[in-house]
């Protein structure tokens, strides 16, 4: 967090998809993927985006880099909104903003050579290279722990981990200044999954790159994050750094995740204090009002049904909407009710 | 569900009209708008050797001169409602449903429609019973053996019969088992099923056979297919886990899917078979509805084609309707959307 | 002799690329009421062993070998009738992904009171009210009412608890779990965990629960067997894995997963390279192109299988190193570093 003016400034975002039904189309509801969030990355620093699946992580990130058009809201890039800018003046931004995806099978295509796939974005954006893509390519394979040598091969000669490899390479082609990595490890194996994440934090030091990654791995996230946000159907419930995040989580919902995520050790699980939600994510087509978590929070009063918390600060940099939050020493949950209602 | 299937009725019926419409734009403007005149089609009806007074006559008697529209409208009050026809030479009242009269014969085309309705009926029914017996056995039979003698023979077969046309089909068996081997009658033979049903599935048995064999082929390769994918999926191996008989898991679980979109295909098949009919009818010369829809196509006689166009396309409009409706019985998921 | 006994088992299947050999020598065992957990990266044969013990290669185009006793009967030799009659009522599974496991055009009670009738000869209405009887004890909310619904109409979290309720429907006395909560959010996850504690306690049954996330095994299991290529490298008592690790590959998991429960490393420990392909298995130690200590065997890592070799009361550990060997390395150089974490 260096700056102050942040990279990407994300202001009430929202995307709703709309539900159609008969032979005309006629919209019967929207599903509210995104509703209404706000969030700032800097340069250089990493968001993680953490929440259950549904919740609208994918969507963020698809609205960010604009292969989704936000339904409102404002999306800040380098001092330029372009939340609505058309596909011909987004070209040259998308040389700055690239994304990861999850699945490093079906991201690839199967007939494309690596070196092919890898400088494709050169030929794309018709930039030149000094001593040929081909020689920038092999630069870039060098740097993602590839061989040079694989730039004839295939993508079905490789792993898992190396076409998560090859996808990055590909992504890193044009230096971009911003990476959206949506779940980029959730596909590989464990023991692949850490080589992703280190080669991931060692090109942010050497390339002083930005990210956001989603994950729904609360451990992944805390690992590779400098912030964290977290997400429950469409908002978000909770931002902070990622230390006070996991060692003073203030919203019910982020406390209840970290309550969930199995521990790795034998003698934990017998002496656990657990929180325990009831029920599922409801659906995002009928969210409850108010407070979207009053249905599974054991916290959960009447004003939780009628008024919903706003993100407020409850210490330095912890963002937090919950009428009731807990480990928030400084505003005693009257205080904050009062506030807000 | 009810909704569900108010919706689909006036979907069914929304189709009808749009079908009639364009059948009738196609037989009755069309040829206007390529230089045929009212009175050369007001002299279908009274013969060459009218004067050009009479066909005149005619021809405004019949409407010709009115706006499509006025004419269109005039069709289907004719069809619901019936219509009175006025030649000069007195009245003649042509009872609901009225779809005119032949150009040709002079003779009202609907119970010439009803006449003929058994025959392909019977065709159409008795071969597609055949064909989905016989595909779907095959089909779940190869796909278990998957590599085997049955499998290859009974696939090799079926490709010939995709790719083989009826008519071809057909001579060849009329050749085998008619003319030469005398099992069956050389065609053209038809009893009404009230009469004799022995006679009547005697002389329709080579029929039916050469049309199922068409629809049978493809049958069984699509069964086939949906076997061999459904037969992997995970809730076959859960089926197997509970302790199921490897029988019930085949029948209950895999066919079950499997059937789906084979249903859907068998009713769209269904409707298409008038298709198949008219060939198998010529080949054959039933007098169904297939052949009447050559004749009429050959001599241009108007109103005998919108007969059978209307009619087929009844038969396609309502077989797809009844197999939606089948289909949301079946899969409970098509009912939520 | 153990209620569940697999002694040796070998699954082949013979490829036109070659004898894929998944399972290749695994012995292990369960008693009633205990847990064992198998743990191993994509592929190590984790699902093959289990659809082994259920009887479900046979009739396919797999080759096995070795021991498989159930309850004092052996199964490898045992009819296909004989097997088929024990699946279902002496050992069920539940399986990783619960809509695609059920059958879509058949409601999930009409599922469960298959899976009822097939053992149990009585008539539809009294295996209709065992059906909603397991739906209740598995927590599905007016399981009454739910007995009609398909498994689209429910969640994930329900599929899955259907899923139990079908599988213990017979009361087996050995319940298989394959990834049983890999699809699920984690809060579900935590359910789906306590509720197959539960039960697993009600119903005295052996389980064996298998995955990749050793969060889950830590949760779940008494012993654990960690699987690699195939064979068994470490197999012991959930505290002799978790706390005294002596294979080098249960090293690199413990140090590829970034964990909530301590503070961040700076760096994950990954393990190298990817996991060996099944038909080509390295020659000697399976993981020797992956570990880091290969060297200190000599050439013994490249042309000797090492033995799967006690080293204390009953953890067993597959590698050429010796035993004090091992634990200096534990001690000294790999635990000091898990735990600055
Ligand atoms: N194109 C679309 N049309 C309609 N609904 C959509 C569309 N894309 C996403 N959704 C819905 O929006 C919601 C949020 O989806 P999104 O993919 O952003 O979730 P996510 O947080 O990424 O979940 P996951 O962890 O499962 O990837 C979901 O309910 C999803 O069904
Ligand atoms: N029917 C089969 N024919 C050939 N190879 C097979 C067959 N079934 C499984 N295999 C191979 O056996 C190996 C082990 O598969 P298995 O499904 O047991 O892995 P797993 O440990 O369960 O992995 P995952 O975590 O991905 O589920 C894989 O390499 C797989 O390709
Ligand atoms: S606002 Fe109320 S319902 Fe929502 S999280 Fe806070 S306490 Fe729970
Ligand atoms: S035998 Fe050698 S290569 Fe294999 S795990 Fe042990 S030290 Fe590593
Ligand atoms: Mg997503
Ligand atoms: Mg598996």
């Amino acid at each position: 967090m260096s700056e102050n003016e942040p990279l990407l400034s994300v202001q009430n975002m929202e995307k709703h998809f709309p539900v159609t039904k008969g032979l005309f189309k006629r919209q019967v509801g929207a599903v509210k993927a995104v509703d209404g969030i706000s969030f700032d990355v800097f340069k250089g620093e990493t968001l993680g985006l953490v929440g259950e699946s549904g919740c609208g992580k994918s969507t963020t990130g698809r609205l960010v880099t604009r292969l989704l058009e936000p339904t409102a809201g404002k999306i800040v890039f380098e001092g330029q909104d372009i939340s609505h800018m058309g596909q011909g003046r987004l070209r040259p931004l998308r040389r700055d903003m690239q994304m990861i995806f999850q699945d490093p099978y079906s991201s690839l295509n199967p007939r494309h050579t690596v070196g092919a796939i890898v400088g494709a974005p050169y030929r794309i954006q018709g930039v030149k290279t000094e001593n040929g893509v081909k020689k920038a390519v092999q630069d870039i394979l060098e740097l993602v722990g590839l061989n040079p040598e694989h730039y004839n091969r295939y993508p079905h000669e490789f792993s898992g981990g190396q076409r998560q490899r090859i996808g990055i390479a590909r992504t890193l082609a044009l230096k971009p200044k911003l990476i959206i990595a949506d779940e980029p490890v959730s596909a590989l194996d464990v023991s692949i999954q850490a080589q992703v994440v280190n080669l991931l934090e060692d090109l942010q030091k050497e390339l002083d790159l930005t990210y956001v990654v989603i994950a729904h791995d609360l451990s992944v996230v805390r690992h590779i994050s400098d912030r964290v946000a977290v997400m429950y159907l469409g908002k978000i419930v909770e931002v902070a750094d990622r230390k006070s995040l996991y060692s003073v989580p203030m919203h019910p919902y982020t406390n209840a995740l970290m309550s969930a995520v199995p521990v790795p050790d034998p003698k934990v699980r017998k002496d656990r204090d657990r929180i325990r939600l009831k029920g599922d994510v409801p659906s995002p087509l009928n969210p409850p009002p108010a407070c979207r978590f009053h249905t599974r929070c054991w916290k959960a009063q009447d004003i939780c049904k009628k008024v919903e918390p706003p993100l407020a600060q409850m210490a330095e940099g912890h963002q937090v909407a919950c009428h009731f939050p807990e480990n928030a020493p400084e505003l005693p949950a009257a205080e904050t009710a009062a506030k807000t209602g | 569900m009810l909704t569900y299937i108010i919706r689909r009725l006036i979907g069914a019926f929304a189709m009808l009209v749009v079908i009639s419409m364009v059948t009738f734009g196609i037989f009755y403007v069309v040829p206007q708008w390529a230089g045929a005149t009212p009175e050369a089609m007001a002299s279908r009806y009274v013969g060459r050797a009218a004067t050009p007074e009479t066909v005149h006559l005619v021809a405004e008697r019949l409407g010709f001169y009115d706006p499509v529209v006025v004419q269109y409208g005039n069709f289907v009050k004719g069809l619901f409602a019936g219509a009175q026809y006025d030649y000069g030479a007195g009245v003649e009242h042509c009872p609901a449903p009225c779809f005119g009269y032949s150009f040709i014969t002079g003779q009202p085309v609907w119970p010439d429609l009803l006449d003929r309705l058994p025959v392909t009926f019977s065709l159409a029914i008795g071969a597609a019973l055949i064909w989905v017996v016989a595909g779907v056995a095959v089909g779940v039979l190869s796909a278990l053996r998957r590599g085997s003698f049955f499998d290859r023979l009974t696939m090799g077969t079926a490709l010939a019969g995709v790719s083989l046309p009826i008519f071809f089909t057909g001579m060849i068996s009329l050749v085998v088992f008619s003319y030469g081997l005398g099992w069956t009658p050389p065609g053209g033979a038809w009893t009404d099923f009230s009469e004799n049903p022995a006679e009547w599935a005697y002389n329709l048995l080579l029929p039916w056979i050469t049309l199922a064999f068409l629809f049978a082929a493809t049958y069984a390769r699509l069964t086939r297919a949906g076997m061999l994918e459904t037969m992997g999926e995970d809730y076959i191996r859960t089926a197997r886990a509970k302790g199921l008989r490897e029988r019930q898991v085949v029948v209950k679980h895999g066919l079950r899917a499997t059937l789906t979109p084979i249903l859907t295909l068998f009713g769209i098949d269904f409707g298409l078979l008038i298709g198949g009919a008219i060939l198998t009818e010529t080949t054959y010369t039933l007098p169904g509805l297939g052949q009447y829809a050559i004749l009429a196509i050959r001599t241009q006689d108007m109103p005998q084609v919108m007969g059978v166009v209307l009619v087929a396309a009844m038969f396609v409009v309502i077989a797809s309707l009844v197999v939606d409706l089948l289909y949301a019985v079946v899969d409970p998921r098509v009912r939520l959307s | 002799m153990s209620f569940l006994d697999v002694k040796d088992l070998k699954i082949h299947f013979p490829t036109d690329d070659g004898l894929v050999k998944s399972v290749d020598g695994l012995s292990f065992g369960v008693e009633r009421g205990k847990t064992l957990g198998i743990v191993g990266e994509s592929g190590s044969g984790k699902s093959v062993t289990s659809l082994g013990i259920l009887g479900l290669h046979k009739g396919g185009r797999a080759r096995l070998s070795g021991e498989i006793w159930l309850d004092g009967e052996e199964l490898i030799g045992a009819s296909t009738e004989h097997v088929r009659s024990l699946r279902g009522k002496k050992m069920a599974m539940i399986f990783q992904d619960p809509l695609s496991s059920m059958h879509p055009y058949y409601t999930v009670g009409q599922q469960i009171i298959e899976a009822y009738r097939i053992h149990n000869d009585v008539s539809k209405q009294v295996a209709r009210k065992h059906a909603v009887d397991m739906l209740g004890r598995v927590g599905i909310p007016e399981p009454a009412r739910r007995v009609d619904s398909y498994p689209h109409e429910f969640s994930g979290g329900m599929r899955q608890r259907a899923m139990i309720a079908m599988a213990l429907s017979c009361d087996p006395e050995l319940l298989i779990a394959d990834e049983p909560t890999t699809a699920l959010d984690v809060t579900v996850q935590a359910q789906i965990l306590d509720l197959m504690r539960d039960l697993q306690r009600e119903f005295n049954s052996a389980l064996i629960i298998i995955t990749h996330d050793l969060g889950v095994v830590a949760e779940l299991s008494d012993d654990i067997l960690v699987m690699y290529g195939g064979k068994c490298v470490e197999y012991g008592s959930a505290e002799d894995v978790f706390y005294r690790p002596e294979h080098p590959y249960t090293w690199g998991l413990l140090g590829s997963m970034p964990r909530l429960d301590r503070e961040p490393t700076e760096r994950l420990l990954p393990i190298k390279g990817s996991p060996p392909s099944l038909i080509n298995v390295p020659p000697g130690c399976a993981f020797h192109p992956r570990c880091p200590y290969a060297e200190r065997t000599g050439d013994k890592a490249t042309t000797e299988v090492p033995a799967l070799a006690e080293t204390e009361g009953g953890h067993l550990v597959r590698c050429h190193m010796s035993r004090e060997e091992r634990r200096g390395l534990w001690e000294n150089e790999i635990k000091p570093v898990l735990e600055t974490q």
